[in-house]
């Protein structure tokens, strides 16, 4: 694309900051604003404050709108709780993966749906055009919100110290309306870090107020701006996957082996079902390749599509890598032959540009906090 | 961020110091330390190896990618910084001083190498 990227409400500060910048899916977003080492360590130890503005929501309101959603996504939407939100995905005919989603819901008859900033108009569409039959409005909510997270163990305390609302109601995968710092938010106990912590979805007008509000309240307790590297390494280290690295439309749920997000015991049809239906069962019976973690013995660094390879042979490929600063070796998630899947298998190496550097199979995370 | 004055500079972003009994020392600039994030790899050439200049002798491995290094210099490799080795960090925390890469017994320059204030310019507006 040769158009100009898209610029946050928060852009003139990350320069303030001296954030290094690089294009996300065309917008202009941080990557880091000093050592991303430092803010991923940051995060998981105190606090980071990161703007994820980039990410597209989508508003379906109106009487059918749970029964719209039921239809176009796999999970069971009607389950959902007011005040609450569902981790999901949104899948072709075919039984592909068109996005990862969370669904908020946020009243009775109305939804929030957040898609990653890459597939958002993807989603809308799809959204859009699965919705037409049902009572409801679908509405493209993109720039009516910028998203600020507040990710890490010291952010119930920061967040506590601006806000009215009662966060310790607000359960992980919950969100409820309140006020921070004295902007109206919708304040969500998501995140994308392995972390506890909060998504704080605000007026753009508001973005930059809200952004030194947290800040000067997380100064005594170590909080830092953390950039879209370190949010990548922490959701690495998580186990959780990325939309074009470990999902893609060529893979369905059950090949990512989160089979566990289609419901099929919902009521009505919904799109993709018979195809994932077949897939359920090609998953349990014979799977052709498993999401399997790899860590390093050595120090070279395994990255997307670098062939996984045992005795010679090709077995699978990295989708991400890098190096872990929690476990102080590279990391990687790689699909391999459900042969060579099993945690401690030997034998099982990354080709990094032409030699075969030994990696150790491991089951997923590679990191879960304690609590 | 200023590059010292006494040192010259290859458009790879390499840094070269003044050559004493005909070794010189060469690192990366810090630019180019802060363009690649934080090193969590070094792979150096080897005492003994011919470098040639503007060719590549090894590499650097940041969180989000991995970046050839190449030699300013056409040369004999007499030392590898082996503290870089095991703490690569020292490129990103002092990519002038001790995270220096490797030692090279010159045995021929390229007229091409920029002074500080003609690096300065290759790299203003970046």
């Amino acid at each position: 694309m040769s158009t100009a990227p898209r610029l946050t409400a928060l852009d003139t500060l990350h320069r303030s900051l001296g954030a290094t910048m690089t294009d996300f899916a065309g917008w202009d977003m941080p990557l880091r604003y000093a050592s991303e080492r430092d803010e991923h360590n940051a995060v998981r130890t105190k606090a980071g404050l990161f703007d994820l503005s980039h990410m597209g929501e989508i508003t379906l309101t109106g009487p059918e709108a749970v029964k719209a959603l039921d239809y176009a996504l796999v999970g069971n939407i009607s389950t959902v709780g007011v005040g609450r939100a569902r981790y999901t995905h949104i899948c072709q005919e075919d039984g592909g993966i068109v996005d990862d989603l969370i669904v908020y819901r946020l009243g009775e008859t109305e939804f929030m749906v957040v898609a990653n900033a890459s597939n958002a108009q993807v989603v809308l569409d799809a959204l859009t055009e699965r919705a037409a039959g049902f009572d409801t409005v679908v509405r493209d909510d993109r720039d009516a919100y910028a998203l600020l997270a507040v990710q890490g163990p010291e952010s119930p305390g920061i967040l506590a110290s601006l806000t009215d609302a009662d966060l310790d109601g607000l359960k992980y995968y919950a969100g409820l309306p309140g006020t921070v710092a004295g902007v109206p938010a919708l304040i969500a106990r998501t995140g994308y870090t392995g972390e506890d912590g909060f998504e704080l979805f605000v007026s753009p007008e508001h973005a930059v107020e809200l952004w030194q509000a947290l800040t000067k309240a997380g100064e005594g307790v170590g909080l830092v701006p953390a950039g879209l590297s370190c949010r990548d390494t922490l959701r690495l280290e998580a186990g959780m996957p990325l939309y074009g690295h470990e999902l893609t439309t060529s893979l369905t749920p059950f090949d990512a082996g989160l089979g566990r997000v289609v419901k099929f015991e919902k009521e009505g049809d919904f799109v993709g079902r018979a195809a994932l239906e077949a897939a359920a069962e090609r998953a349990a019976g014979n799977p052709p390749r498993k999401l399997v973690g790899l860590i390093a013995e050595g120090r070279r660094v395994p990255r997307a599509g670098f062939p996984v390879v045992a005795g010679g042979e090709v077995i699978g490929e990295v989708t991400s890598g890098a190096p872990s600063p929690t476990l102080g070796k590279p990391i990687a998630m790689a699909y391999v032959d459900a042969a060579h899947a099993a945690p401690g298998t030997s034998g099982v190496g990354v080709d990094i540009r032409g030699t075969h550097e030994p990696y150790e199979v491991v089951a997923l995370p590679f990191y879960k906090r304690q609590k | 961020m200023s590059n010292p004055q006494q040192l010259r500079y290859s458009k790879e972003h390499e840094w070269l110091s003044t050559a004493e009994d005909g070794v010189a020392t060469v690192g990366i600039t810090e630019f180019a330390a802060t363009a690649l994030g934080d090193v969590v790899y070094a792979q150096l050439p080897e005492v003994g190896d011919t470098v040639t200049a503007g060719e590549t002798c090894g590499e650097l491995e940041s969180t989000k990618s991995v970046s050839d290094l190449y030699s300013p210099v056409t040369g004999e490799v007499v030392e590898a910084n082996q503290d870089v080795v095991d703490d690569p960090a020292l490129v990103n925390t002092a990519p002038f001083e001790g995270g220096w890469l490797f030692k090279v017994r010159v045995a021929e320059e390229p007229a091409d190498l920029l002074s500080a204030d003609e690096y300065a310019k290759l790299t203003a507006g970046n």
